[in-house]
């Protein structure tokens, strides 16, 4: 047995902690749950605002102007009418507005965050750790900050479906700005460029296709995570698979879990599109 | 003549790997790091003048240092003692922005591995320097068209260097040096990366400009063949320090020590052939 004088108890101070917090912070918790709610409602409205055919449409273009191959795109254009005729598509349509809302959060502190780190050394040698630990950490843990500050709904699946999916876009802008090469950047220099103008015309286009990896990372991250956060409330197609486990409805469960694989399926391909533009030009 | 680049008292003394900052400037207490291998002294008390519409040649073998001596010109590499001054006005004590304006007016400079942007077309390469100093889309590119003439590269204006052969991104790389008209041309090893033709053809190409331009060039290459060809004044590094400074013929006829001796003993040769009458066998040398 181990020692039970040794017994230690963190569980009782923490929850102080986060009572004061929460107590103190309000008007900040509050502020930041409208913002996300706001944001997350304009987009959601947008998205149940298109009609099916013309998601299918637009996934047929954009793949077919990119890859110009007839078999991929009429294959990644018809995947969705699958979820379609599950009778899933509301829920889908529902789950990929938290996702664009978690990945728009991302992008936009985490983007800035990694050309801070490309900028600073010692803000690299800060955040890297962090971002480790915020890696290995499972996807789990991450419910429980956003339960804490925001309670359940949608608000605090965003939040924790952000946590999760933010480290690779900062790592990949970080990343790709470092693996520059210097005598390009030397040579911008020796022209006169100043920090700005050599982040600006040299080293974030030659970025950008490590920047949109990140993007595609994050956003495939959002989507693995916004299935785990239907339990505090982010409802979709993860809300569905969570019915099905506790009813083992193994069919029903198969039908939500091949809807959100389609739904990850198009939006990798989709991302990955738009990365392959930016590819600097080899002939 | 004025002077264009003056350079006095020059030292850059890297720290060796995972050593500490150099935190003195005192020639003594470096010198003293170097031998007890905390430091590597890269260049070493070299001072120079350069008279404007000359080329001043710097030869040496790899690891001579001349690379570290060009990019503190510009302070690309921040020197560690010493005073560099372009066309009279000393860079090595001046702010940032003001740095800035003098990379950006008084010289421009061309690299081994060329230093070109890979994400644009050769125009916008050598439209780059005018773009930095704010000059409107229509002027740069009617300046960058006429340097694409010049060098001889009209037709490539929308190619992306990854097209272009050495030779040719090298020729992109001296328009785009061109193009911001600086008085001061730096060039690293430029040639050193062609096939001995190109090579011999650019330098060719390079007197051909600089008889029309007449712009002082500091000319950094391992070649002492081109530095012979190129140079009105020659000076010969190694480690770090300018071992002999004058011009090809005085470097020639009178090497300063052995090092300068073998380095120039073949060319001697190939000289005392030339003079006896083969004019021919001069022409192949390379």
């Amino acid at each position: 047995m181990f020692p039970e004088t040794w017994k230690f108890e963190v569980a009782g101070p923490i929850n102080d902690l986060v009572d004061w917090l929460l107590a103190t912070f309000s008007v900040f918790f509050d502020g930041i749950s409208s913002g996300v709610l706001t944001l997350l409602l304009q987009i959601s409205s947008i998205l149940e605002a298109i009609p099916w055919f013309i998601y299918i449409i637009a996934i047929a273009a954009i793949i077919g102007f990119t890859s110009r191959r007839v078999f991929s795109t009429v294959f990644l254009a018809l995947l969705p009418v699958i979820v379609g005729m599950f009778g899933l598509w509301d829920l889908a349509i529902e789950s990929l507005a938290v996702v664009i809302t978690a990945v728009v959060l991302a992008l936009i502190i985490g983007i800035p965050m990694g050309m801070l780190m490309a900028e600073f050394n010692l803000l690299e040698t800060i955040i890297r750790p962090i971002l480790d630990a915020m890696q290995t950490m499972p996807s789990f843990v991450y419910l429980i900050p956003a339960l804490m500050f925001f309670g359940l709904g949608r608000v605090p699946a965003v939040f924790a479906t952000f946590i999760f999916a933010v480290p690779p876009i900062i790592r990949l802008t970080n990343l790709g700005l470092r693996l520059v090469p210097q005598e390009v950047q030397e040579a911008a220099l020796s022209y006169g460029a100043t920090r700005m103008q050599l982040l600006r015309e040299v080293r974030i286009p030659l970025a950008m296709p490590s920047i949109l990896a990140g993007v595609n990372q994050t956003t495939m991250m959002a989507l693995s995570m916004v299935v785990i956060a239907s339990m505090i409330g982010a409802g979709g197609l993860g809300y569905e698979v969570l019915i099905s486990i506790n009813r083992i409805n193994v069919g029903r469960g198969f039908e939500a879990g091949i809807s959100v694989v389609i739904l990850a399926i198009v939006i990798d391909r989709l991302t990955q599109s738009f990365a392959k533009r930016y590819e600097p030009p080899s002939r | 003549m004025s002077t264009a680049i003056k350079v006095a008292g020059l030292w850059k003394v890297y720290p060796r790997e995972g050593g500490k900052k150099i935190d003195t400037d005192d020639p003594e207490i470096l010198q003293e790091k170097a031998e007890k291998g905390e430091a590597v002294i890269a260049v070493k008390d070299v001072s120079f003048e350069v008279a404007s519409g000359d080329v001043f040649v710097v030869m040496g073998l790899s690891g001579s240092g001349k690379s570290t001596l060009i990019r503190c010109l510009l302070r690309l590499v921040e020197p560690t003692r010493g005073q560099v001054y372009l066309n009279d006005n000393e860079i090595t004590n001046i702010k940032q922005d003001e740095l800035t304006r003098f990379r950006r007016e008084d010289a421009a400079m061309v690299f081994q591995h060329f230093g070109l942007m890979p994400h644009r077309s050769v125009l916008d390469n050598v439209a780059f320097g005018l773009k930095l100093k704010g000059i409107s889309n229509k002027e740069r590119y009617d300046k960058a068209r006429e340097m694409i003439d010049l060098v001889g590269l009209e037709g490539w204006e929308s190619y992306y260097p990854a097209s272009l052969s050495g030779g040719m991104q090298q020729r992109v790389g001296i328009a785009r040096a061109l193009a911001a008209d600086p008085p001061i041309l730096l060039m690293d090893e430029p040639f050193s990366g062609l096939d001995p033709l190109i090579r011999r053809e650019m330098q060719d190409e390079l007197v051909k400009l600089q008889t029309e331009m007449n712009k002082t060039i500091f000319f950094v290459t391992h070649d002492l063949d081109e530095g012979m060809r190129l140079g009105d004044k020659m000076a010969v590094m190694q480690e770090g320090s300018f071992v002999q400074m004058g011009t090809p013929e005085e470097i020639l006829q009178n090497p300063a020590d052995d090092y300068v001796a073998r380095f120039v003993q073949d060319k001697k040769k190939q000289f005392a052939m030339v003079q006896g009458g083969e004019k021919e066998l001069g022409e192949d040398v390379s």
